[in-house]
């Protein structure tokens, strides 16, 4: 969509837009950050710090620049998709190379209240310039080899960028996350299969490169992965985290231990309790009432953005909405899986719940940019 | 729609269907995730649950105090006593060297207790506390108490340490504690969780090895939340310890410290029976050892002076000691031939000196004879040659019958260390064990008590104590447990007939108090409390013919190993028998010389419950007596401090 197409007579203005903003998304964004805030002042022992406060600025700040986003014109945003790719990677670069140069393996940017890291950032931008390429290129070139490249190219970029932090989490999620957009867009099944297939190929040669000279992944990338196929087989060293977490989740049971009772959160059996294994907590102390509906409440959220979606006749915007209710998807996912044991110990935040600011500043951006594809949509 | 892209119509429904497609997947997976969720907190969540209190709860124990030991009268023998500690907690401490410093300023430090401290300090974690000092005193704990501001991490802690107030007096029979070795649980199948605990103490020799289960008592437990980092949280449960079992000895504090005392100087060990109930009213081994050295553990300088010193003061050895009882197991035989019929009550038998058996010479120690003996002076006089004669008459087996029925060759149940079971050989036995076939001589020897035959003190007392009352009671030593009585074994009947013990006893009484006894400088002269005994002198060597030819060398030429024991059996008062006494003094010499003065006194302390009047000794002992008496109190500890427990 071009500024071309943006017509009074179709989409509101002023102040008029801030009634199409979809207000239950808003609503059940808010929810699910006010049960992290919950957990985070449990987790604290019923205290507001050294957690609860900062989370809630963060949000509010959040908050706000989805409100700032939701108002900006998507064709300006789209337009914008490059630039802000560009200078997204600029970031990653210079926390990549100068960054390290500082203070060991620095990720993030500090900003005052706050430390962003652009890998976060990355996740959205490269949505962006997805969603804009795949608008900008004919449906039909899609599938074209010479096509295909461009876009993996744009992913590959600041997966290596992550790779070499090193961050396995957040790059398997960006490229997960460009896979589901070019998928989305309409890329041949072929290519999917193929690049099963060399996953397959590539997991195979992540195992067998073990211990040789061209290893391929960090020796405690290893650990996490041995850990996750065989947990019990260490539990006081490598599957630690592991076994703490299932005790933590399994003892909760129905309804839980209660609103701080939880003893292995209480007592510091779980670690990272208040980031990575924050569900563990939730899970132990309101049970299994309270992790289905925690569940369900972020089901609720990528549904209520693909219907969005959906609805949209605008390319751009609808890849870029299901886009970032992808990228959603596979945070809460991967993370769940991980504190459950169906998945190896990545570290990766719970969405909106984990105590940080750059997946949530990231998150509330997307979701800035689907509110803005709402309001700006072409009725 | 857009200027340069294709249909929106086909744009819109490849959308839709990937979207679909890939909201399908996503719903699966949120699926599996859901079905987790249920399997981990609705299926498993009894295991986890449990794993979460495994995880949370420590369970400790709280051990229980040891109970307390009395003698008869409720005196104490073995307490508790408060054992202050001095511990840093190094995580309050800050810095660690700094407070060692100003500590060592107040208080004296051990160096190779602070060395063992300071490296436990970097091993072990912040919150434990070590130990920096034990047993310190009541002035140091008040002048780190005071100064505690100025010493951070400092915590004063006390625990409850045995000790035994009457040091060496009660060594061998109570024994000690120590604390937990490896040998220890090794010995034991399935050692309590308490024996765990650092600095535990149990039993290791005497009653406070042997009746460990009743005066340990049971832990206590303790549940105790705990953080990951092990820190205690707070306490959930407690179920409280159950104190060791108070225990009353029959022995008479009085009697054994004043026979400890009587009999320092010398290796000996005496051993006094009532009479009517077979308590142990004392039981002494000398020399002795303060056995409150070794509950802290005993010095390798302190230990190795007990190990080599040749009066071995650390057997017990009226109980564990094995000697040849000489002529104090003449009763034996005489009983023996009496109710075989083999010896009449007048019958006499020629002692020339020597007795020739089998073309052996035996001979009496009175090497000019003793002419015509009877049964009475064959005791009183101790004549061997009359027991050479009749033991050819009964043969051993029936002198072995009678030893057993009088106590010896018997292991008793007493709750001591390696209590022993003596020998009283017989036919079988010396083939079975010499491989060799009985000889007559072996019958003579052991007729006047040598050869093989071996008795402890305390089981010649309880011969004395058989031929004096006449039932085959049995020794007892531990008179109640946590005030439950137990019983005592009086015995029935021995099945002696009366005549006979009566002449024993008569002859024995005769030995003590006629002129030409062997125990007449030691009777009593108190009507009341005549003293009826038997000296016994065993051989520890073989004297050569040559050596015969020559004169027998005297014993107190001998070096001291060599010379013979002497032993002294007797019972009081001879009308009314109330205690029976054996006395043995290791390389003593004579029985009559260095055995019996010591029973008598013995005797006459027991039976006044005190120290006698000087008029119970012949008037020409009385000022050596004095003397003694003088000496001994000061030696001994003040009077039994009486009714302290409760007896």
């Amino acid at each position: 969509m071009s500024y071309l197409e943006y017509s009074v007579k179709h989409v509101p203005t002023g102040f008029r837009k801030i009634l199409h903003i979809s207000w239950p998304l808003v609503i059940m964004l808010s929810a699910v950050a006010g049960i992290g805030f919950m957990i985070l002042y449990s987790v604290s022992g019923g205290s507001f710090t050294p957690w609860v406060e900062p989370q809630i600025k963060r949000y509010a700040v959040s908050l706000a620049l989805m409100f700032v986003v939701a108002m900006i014109p998507i064709w300006f945003l789209q337009n914008m998709s490059a630039l802000a790719y560009m200078a997204t990677l600029l970031l990653l670069m210079s926390v990549e190379f100068f960054g390290s140069e500082v203070n060991g393996a620095q990720r993030w940017i500090d900003l005052g209240f706050m430390r962003l890291q652009p890998s976060e950032l990355m996740k959205i931008t490269l949505i962006m310039l997805l969603a804009a390429y795949y608008d900008w290129l004919p449906l039909k070139n899609a599938s074209q080899p010479l096509w295909v490249i461009p876009p993996l190219i744009f992913i590959l970029i600041p997966v290596a960028l992550v790779m070499r932090q090193p961050d396995l989490g957040t790059s398997m999620l960006l490229v997960a996350g460009g896979g589901m957009m070019m998928f989305l867009a309409g890329v041949h099944w072929g290519y999917f299969s193929a690049v099963l297939a060399a996953g397959i190929g590539l997991v195979a040669s992540i195992f067998l490169s073990k211990g040789t000279e061209w290893q391929l992944l960090a020796d405690y990338q290893y650990r996490r992965i041995d850990t996750f196929l065989d947990s019990s087989s260490d539990p006081l060293g490598a599957g630690y985290h592991f076994m703490q977490s299932k005790i933590a989740l399994g003892s909760g049971g129905w309804s839980g231990r209660g609103f701080m009772q939880g003893t292995q959160t209480r007592l510091n059996f779980l670690p990272e309790k208040h980031t990575d294994f924050i569900f563990s907590t939730f899970a132990e102390e309101f049970g299994f009432i309270g992790a289905i509906i925690l569940l369900a409440l972020y089901v609720l959220i990528i549904s209520f953005c693909i219907s969005l979606a959906l609805s949209n006749q605008n390319r751009f915007s609808s890849l870029l909405m299901l886009g970032i209710a992808c990228t959603f998807f596979l945070y809460f996912a991967v993370n769940m899986a991980m504190v459950m044991g169906l998945a190896p110990v990545v570290g990766l935040p719970l969405p909106l719940v984990s105590y940080g600011g750059s997946a949530m500043l990231a998150l509330m951006l997307g979701f800035g940019l689907v509110q803005s594809a709402q309001v700006h949509k072409p009725r | 729609m857009s200027l340069r892209n294709q249909n929106p119509k086909e744009s819109q429904r490849s959308i839709t269907r990937r979207a679909l497609i890939l909201g399908s997947g996503m719903a699966g997976i949120a699926g599996v995730l859901g079905y987790r969720m249920h399997f981990l907190q609705i299926d498993q969540s009894e295991q986890f649950r449990l794993l979460a209190n495994e995880n949370r709860i420590n369970i400790r124990l709280i051990p229980p105090t040891r109970g307390r030991i009395f003698d008869r009268n409720g005196g104490i023998v073995a307490n508790n006593i408060p054992n202050y500690r001095i511990t840093m907690v190094r995580e309050d401490a800050g810095d660690v060297d700094e407070v060692i410093y100003r500590l060592s300023r107040l208080v004296e430090l051990d160096p190779h207790e602070l060395e063992k401290a300071r490296s436990d300090l970097k091993k072990l974690r912040a919150d434990t506390p070590i130990t920096l000092t034990d047993n310190a005193s009541w002035e140091d704990i008040s002048r780190v108490a005071v100064n505690s501001p100025a010493l951070p991490g400092i915590v004063l802690e006390v625990d409850s340490s045995r000790h035994y107030p009457l040091g060496p007096d009660y060594a061998h029979l109570v024994g000690y504690v120590g604390p937990v070795s490896e040998n220890d649980l090794k010995r034991i199948d399935a050692p309590d969780a308490l024996l765990f605990i650092p600095r535990f103490h149990i039993g290791k020799i005497g009653i406070e090895n042997m009746i460990e289960d009743s005066l340990r008592g049971k832990a206590g437990t303790s549940h105790i939340e705990v953080n990951a980092a092990g820190r205690s949280m707070r306490e959930l449960s407690r179920v409280e310890n159950r104190p060791g079992s108070d225990i009353q000895l029959t022995i008479d504090t009085n009697l054994q410290s004043y026979i400890s005392a009587r009999l320092e100087g010398e290796s000996a060990a005496a051993a006094v029976i009532d009479t009517n109930t077979g308590d142990i009213l004392a039981c002494v081994s000398s020399p002795s050892f303060d056995p409150n050295l070794f509950v802290n553990g005993i010095s390798n300088s302190d230990y190795n002076a007990l190990l080599n010193n040749k009066y071995r003061p650390l057997p017990n050895k009226p109980v564990q000691g094995i000697y040849p009882p000489g002529s104090t197991f003449k009763m034996i035989t005489a009983l023996a031939a009496l109710e075989d019929g083999k010896l009449g009550f007048r019958e006499k038998i020629h002692c020339p000196g020597y007795a020739q058996i089998s073309g052996r010479r035996f001979h009496c120690w009175n090497s000019r004879g003793h002419g015509s003996v009877d049964l009475h002076r064959s005791l009183t006089e101790s004549c061997d040659v009359f027991y050479y004669e009749i033991s050819l008459r009964i043969g051993i087996e029936k002198i072995a019958e009678m030893a057993r029925r009088l106590g010896l060759g018997e292991r008793y149940d007493l709750p001591l260390t390696s209590v022993a079971k003596g020998l009283i050989p017989n036919k079988d036995w010396k083939l079975a064990n010499r491989g060799d076939s009985w000889k007559i001589g072996d019958t003579v020897n052991s007729s006047i008590g040598q050869g093989y035959v071996l008795a402890s003190p305390l089981q010649l007392a309880v011969m004395t104590a058989r031929i004096a009352s006449g039932r085959a009671l049995e020794p007892r030593i531990i008179k109640s447990i946590e005030g439950k009585e137990e019983p005592a074994i009086q015995g029935e009947d021995i099945g002696i007939g009366e005549d006979y013990l009566k002449a024993i006893r008569t002859a024995m009484y005769e030995t003590s108090n006629n002129r030409r006894g062997t125990a007449y400088g030691s009777r009593i002269i108190m009507d009341e409390f005549r003293l009826a005994g038997k000296t016994g002198t065993s051989q520890v060597r073989n004297i050569s013919s040559a050596e015969r030819k020559n004169d027998v060398i005297k014993n107190e030429d001998l070096p001291w190993e060599k010379r013979d024991h002497a032993l002294f059996v007797s019972f009081a008062p001879y009308e009314n028998p109330r205690i029976a006494i054996a006395v043995v003094v290791e390389h003593g010499g004579s029985g009559s010389r260095s055995a019996a003065p010591i029973a008598r006194d013995i005797a006459l302390q027991a039976l006044y419950e005190d120290d006698p009047p000087l008029t119970a000794y012949p008037a020409n002992v009385r000022d050596m007596i004095r003397e003694q008496q003088q000496r001994l109190l000061e030696k001994r500890p003040k009077r039994t401090i009486r009714g302290d427990g409760r007896a």
